[in-house]
């Protein structure tokens, strides 16, 4: 041990050059996976570490009215970074779409889901989505039942998971037949059976992100937010089902400068 | 309005409810407890107290898979036609008598243990049957303790977050009980509402433990005396 300190103390020395910082992010459920690769090529990138958070868009919201010690917010809607930016806790024109989020429904079972038919049916007990007052997909959700017009008979069947990441836990340990998840949760997920909501059904679900004021002065937030506008990210997004808006860098000012 | 009332009744229905489910399993339970001289009564008595110590997420968590179409759900659901007892009312009794038994059994077998089995060898003596000294003998002498058992698991119950949040599914008038309609309030930023069910929780909350710190200041133990 005595030999071992002065390396390890060399070792910090040679370190401190390279300033790696930490960002701390709250993420909206749905987008875990993909803001776990997406920190993981960041990290690869920049040096700067990503710490993340997850939970309901709401209960995120909530706990950055209360100070939590998030510099990024990455939302599943566009309501809450625009409300932070007019509430004081987000930075003017920080706020741009990360992704574009596609509403699926599932169901661990593969042949319960034939499409918009297994909805009009009704034939199972349990559908469950997310809490709509709390989580955009589960809003989203409840669009397209009634765009459907089968919103009031399957009303007594749903169950609310607190965010869509329990929605799917719901699903997966087969509490519930089948419900309505996040495309990006599911991509990567073998059998099971399937129905891809059809866009008119529901309006988009823009994810949007906003670089809170706790993160300002901090170079790992802004880089980061940088990064999600580029393409390497926009890439990895994609990748997990997620659709991307033209030109997303182009609505920042000053406050976070394009690549 | 009703939105602030639902969870209120649902919620004094569910502990209600629980309570009288987990004085009927607990008094056995507390009463061999108390008298058997098996060395292995430890282990059952730490196998009651578990949920004292264990997070409720790993309750729910075992619950939710307990509860689903490959436990309980799958070999009893043909009953009562449902595939799963979670997100049921009947699903959160069964998790609640689970996570309040040991505020339950504690109490009522320390006051088995308290009384002694003299008064019980005197009761048999004078021809007693074994009922008969449960419920004249027994009962009254350990009726604090039964009474600090009910109030317990009463409040445990209305307290219960964690199992609730993880098997309830969030159904209003079966499983949105008052712990999840508050954390609702707060997440969707309806603060006037969370302020008035959780100022009702902490009167209520008050309330209790006075309620147990009374009763047991008039145990069988402080009578003797």
């Amino acid at each position: 041990m005595r030999r071992f300190l002065p390396a390890l103390f060399c070792l910090t020395l040679l370190a401190a050059p390279v300033r790696a910082d930490t960002v701390m992010v709250a993420v909206a459920a749905n987008f875990a996976d993909t803001a776990h690769e997406v920190a993981k090529a960041f990290a690869a990138r920049s040096g700067h570490q990503v710490i993340l958070s997850f939970g309901a868009t709401g209960q995120l919201y909530t706990q950055i009215t209360q100070g939590a010690p998030f510099e990024v917010f990455l939302a599943a809607d566009d309501k809450r970074p625009k409300r932070a930016v007019d509430e004081g806790y987000g930075v003017e024109g920080s706020v741009f779409t990360y992704a574009i989020g596609q509403l699926m429904l599932y169901s661990a079972d593969e042949d319960l889901i034939r499409g918009k038919e297994t909805l009009v049916d009704g034939d199972f007990e349990k559908i469950a989505i997310a809490n709509p007052e709390a989580a955009p997909y589960g809003e989203a959700a409840v669009e397209a039942m009634t765009a459907l017009g089968v919103y009031d008979s399957l009303k007594a069947k749903i169950v609310q998971g607190q965010s869509i990441a329990q929605t799917l836990q719901f699903i997966k340990s087969g509490n519930a037949e089948l419900g309505f998840v996040a495309l990006g949760q599911v991509i990567k997920m073998q059998g099971g059976s399937r129905w891809m909501v059809p866009q008119e059904f529901y309006r988009p679900i823009r994810q949007d992100a906003v670089l809170l004021e706790t993160g300002k002065d901090n170079p790992a937030a802004t880089e980061f937010i940088r990064f999600l506008q580029g393409d390497e990210a926009g890439a990895i997004i994609k990748h997990y089902g997620y659709a991307r808006e033209q030109q997303s860098s182009s609505n920042l000012d000053g406050n976070v400068k394009p690549l | 309005m009703g939105e602030l009332w639902s969870p209120i009744l649902l919620t004094l229905e569910l502990a209600s409810i629980t309570t009288a489910v987990l004085l009927l399993v607990g008094t056995p339970i507390a009463w061999w407890l108390a008298w058997s001289e098996q060395r292995w009564k430890e282990i059952v008595a730490t196998i009651v107290a578990l949920p004292l110590v264990l997070p409720p997420t790993v309750l729910g968590f075992y619950l939710l898979i307990a509860l689903g179409p490959n436990g309980l759900g799958g070999w009893f659901g043909w009953l009562t036609g449902a595939r799963t007892f979670a997100f049921t009312f009947e699903g959160l009794v069964f998790g609640s008598v689970i996570y309040s038994l040991p505020f339950v059994v504690q109490p009522i077998r320390n006051a088995f243990e308290a009384m002694g089995r003299r008064p019980l060898e005197v009761a048999a003596t004078l021809r007693a049957s074994p009922w008969d000294r449960f419920f004249s003998v027994a009962l009254p002498l350990a009726l604090p303790g039964f009474l600090t058992g009910a109030v317990l698991g009463f409040a445990h119950t209305v307290g219960e977050f964690g199992v609730v949040l993880m098997i309830g599914g969030n159904i209003p008038g079966e499983t949105k009980v008052l712990s999840t309609a508050i954390y609702d309030f707060v997440e969707t930023l309806r603060w006037r509402e969370a302020h008035i069910l959780s100022a009702l929780m902490l009167v209520f909350s008050f309330a209790v433990i006075l309620l147990v710190s009374i009763l047991g200041r008039r145990s069988p133990r402080g009578d003797a005396s």
